[in-house]
């Protein structure tokens, strides 16, 4: 801006640059305002986890803690009651990781399969198809919770680890096999079809082609679904039973359903450890959590 | 050289059926489950499902509900405020991330995180912080400004607003990732031809850049009226729809009566009634989209 100004109007050169100097300082100042508040919560939540309850009751909100316990962290990890049992969030721990691992890995491979047969194979019909279920992306899954449950009992796959894997799988079909297709549509058809002239078929083509070349998807996907499924309440507190329910719906059990006063040093240890998981993904992806946003965002 | 015809032809069936879960799941778990509720809100049934055909009563019943009609005035008034305030925040925190300031991607990451976190996570921190006895209110309050108030958890009437701050937090650095995307895919010729003509820059991001971005920005709005909807975990974490029924939403009531209250028929009701606001919402957005917006960012 600058040093376009100067070129062309040299006159007003010193109160121009003023003038911006000003702008900017009025920017980083909203800048950091905001930071100030999007970062307060974690602030709170770090620091309140790391006090003793007297201090709570007496202290400030703001005070870093005057000494430093661990002793919230610990009864969170494996004390703290869950409603079940009083075993701490790590039931709920290792529940959320057996629900999320293979849930995240069939939601991947059945995307990028989709997504596959409909960029390069192009079935009659099947971009209908993918348009309706697309479409069900938007339906409220209120809709389908009770035809739902009434189907997987049916089955016999209702309160249990498999049957909270398939929901997952369900309802984050539509996004991946977009995500997956709109990649694969950026991939030169020669290269398919060269490899169908030479007489290579539908799963190899896929297996041994397409899924290396789909490694940034991959990756894009994989976090996606992985915060994504972590941070499920409503299904996971439906569909996976009382055996396998996952960390957020053990911490939320922990918070609401204590009578008395409200353990804060508790409550923010547990909410911290059960935030960690996808608040490391998000710090150590840095743009690869971005790109999932945006790429997931522009549906047509 | 020619296949066998069998061979052929299962050649060519090989795609659909690499698709054939897509097809069972759409046509079951999207389409099936949808006229399934349906088919219940048209019946009288209580905690079974059972076939007979009460015509529209059930939707009659649910408008002559007092709860869910609170809830849905709830709704409203948390979807404008919430809507509204993460926009606005998300689009100028993505147009001042784009004046080439320096940290920008550790600013970025600080706007962002919280979209990282559950809505179980976030309504349970901000449940803490608006607790005027302990929380925001209490310690500035110890700070020295006694007459510091800010009880808009515990009050009937700006409950709900409450909530919204804590879903505002946790959206607008997601509205701002999407919107600095499209910022950024914007022709910087554009600034170069303002500069010459000598228009101040609040003017061109009037009346030049937030046009060009009226795509991106009506996929913003859809993606949050949709999670306005179906909200529901972020008000159990936070007020369990307290005081009284001040924070009481449709999903909340859906569940309660699908779960708690054995009335499906009524839950169906209130599904399907959802499941139309979101086509209400859509439809003029859609038209919208297909009649102003050729070719730009999708």
């Amino acid at each position: 801006m600058t040093i376009a100004n100067i070129k062309i109007r040299p006159a007003r050169r010193s109160a121009s640059t003023k003038k911006t100097k000003m702008a900017r300082l009025g920017i980083y100042l909203f800048l950091l305002g905001a930071a100030i508040f999007f970062m307060l919560p974690l602030y709170i939540m770090l620091t309140s986890s790391f006090k003793s309850m007297d201090e709570i009751r007496s202290g400030n909100l703001f005070n870093f803690p005057s000494v430093i316990t661990t002793g919230a962290w610990t009864q969170a990890w494996s004390q703290a009651c869950t409603g079940v049992s009083c075993d701490g969030l790590r039931t709920g721990f290792w529940n959320s990781i057996s629900i999320v691992i293979p849930s995240t890995l069939t939601s991947i491979l059945l995307g990028a399969i989709n997504g596959y047969a409909l960029s390069f194979w192009k079935p009659k019909g099947a971009e209908f198809l993918f348009g309706i279920l697309l479409l069900g992306a938007f339906i409220p899954v209120q809709v389908m919770i009770y035809p739902m449950v009434k189907i997987m009992a049916t089955i016999g796959i209702f309160s249990s680890l498999p049957g909270i894997i398939f929901v997952h799988v369900i309802f984050s079909m539509p996004i991946m096999t977009l995500l997956f297709r709109n990649y694969y549509r950026c991939i030169p058809n020669q290269l398919f079809h060269a490899a169908r002239i030479d007489g290579i078929g539908f799963w190899r083509i896929f297996f041994q082609l397409m899924l290396p070349m789909s490694r940034p998807m991959l990756v894009v996907a994989a976090i996606m679904q992985f915060t994504g499924v972590w941070n499920d309440y409503i299904l996971g507190l439906i569909f996976a039973g009382r055996e396998h329910l996952p960390m957020t719906v053990q911490l939320n059990n922990i918070i609401n359903t204590t009578t008395g006063e409200r353990l804060y040093d508790l409550n923010m240890a547990a909410t911290m450890i059960t935030s960690l998981a996808p608040l490391l993904v998000y710090f150590f992806s840095g743009r690869w959590f971005v790109r999932g946003i945006t790429a997931g965002a522009v549906k047509g | 050289m020619r296949l066998p015809t069998l061979g052929r032809s299962i050649k060519k069936l090989t795609p659909w059926s690499a698709l054939l879960p897509m097809a069972v799941i759409t046509v079951f778990c999207y389409l099936g489950t949808t006229l399934w509720s349906l088919r219940i809100s048209l019946s009288s049934s209580h905690n079974i499902p059972i076939n007979d055909f009460i015509g529209f009563r059930q939707y009659q019943r649910l408008l002559d509900n007092r709860r869910w009609i609170d809830s849905l005035e709830n709704l409203l008034m948390f979807g404008i405020f919430f809507i509204a305030a993460s926009m606005l925040i998300g689009l100028l925190l993505a147009i001042f991330l784009d004046q080439k300031i320096r940290a920008e991607s550790l600013f970025r990451s600080i706007f962002l995180y919280p979209y990282a976190m559950s809505f179980i996570a976030t309504g349970i921190v901000w449940q803490w912080i608006l607790n005027p006895e302990s929380g925001l209110q209490h310690s500035v309050r110890e700070f020295g400004w006694s007459g510091f108030r800010f009880d808009w958890l515990v009050s009937q009437d700006n409950a709900i607003y409450a909530v919204a701050i804590a879903a505002v937090w946790q959206a607008s650095g997601f509205v701002m990732a999407i919107l600095l995307a499209g910022l950024r895919s914007i022709d910087a010729e554009i600034w170069s031809a303002t500069r010459i003509d000598g228009i101040p820059p609040w003017r061109v991001y009037m009346s030049i850049i937030i046009p060009m971005l009226k795509s991106t920005l009506s996929v913003v709005f859809l993606l949050l009226a949709t999670s306005v909807i179906k909200v529901y975990d972020v008000i159990i974490s936070m007020t369990q729809g307290g005081p009284g029924m001040a924070t009481d939403v449709p999903s909340k009531f859906i569940m309660d009566h699908l779960f708690s209250r054995a009335n499906i028929s009524l839950a169906s009701a209130g599904t399907i009634m959802l499941l139309s606001m979101v086509l209400v919402l859509f439809i003029p957005v859609w038209i919208w989209r297909k009649r102003h917006l050729s070719g730009g960012i999708r």
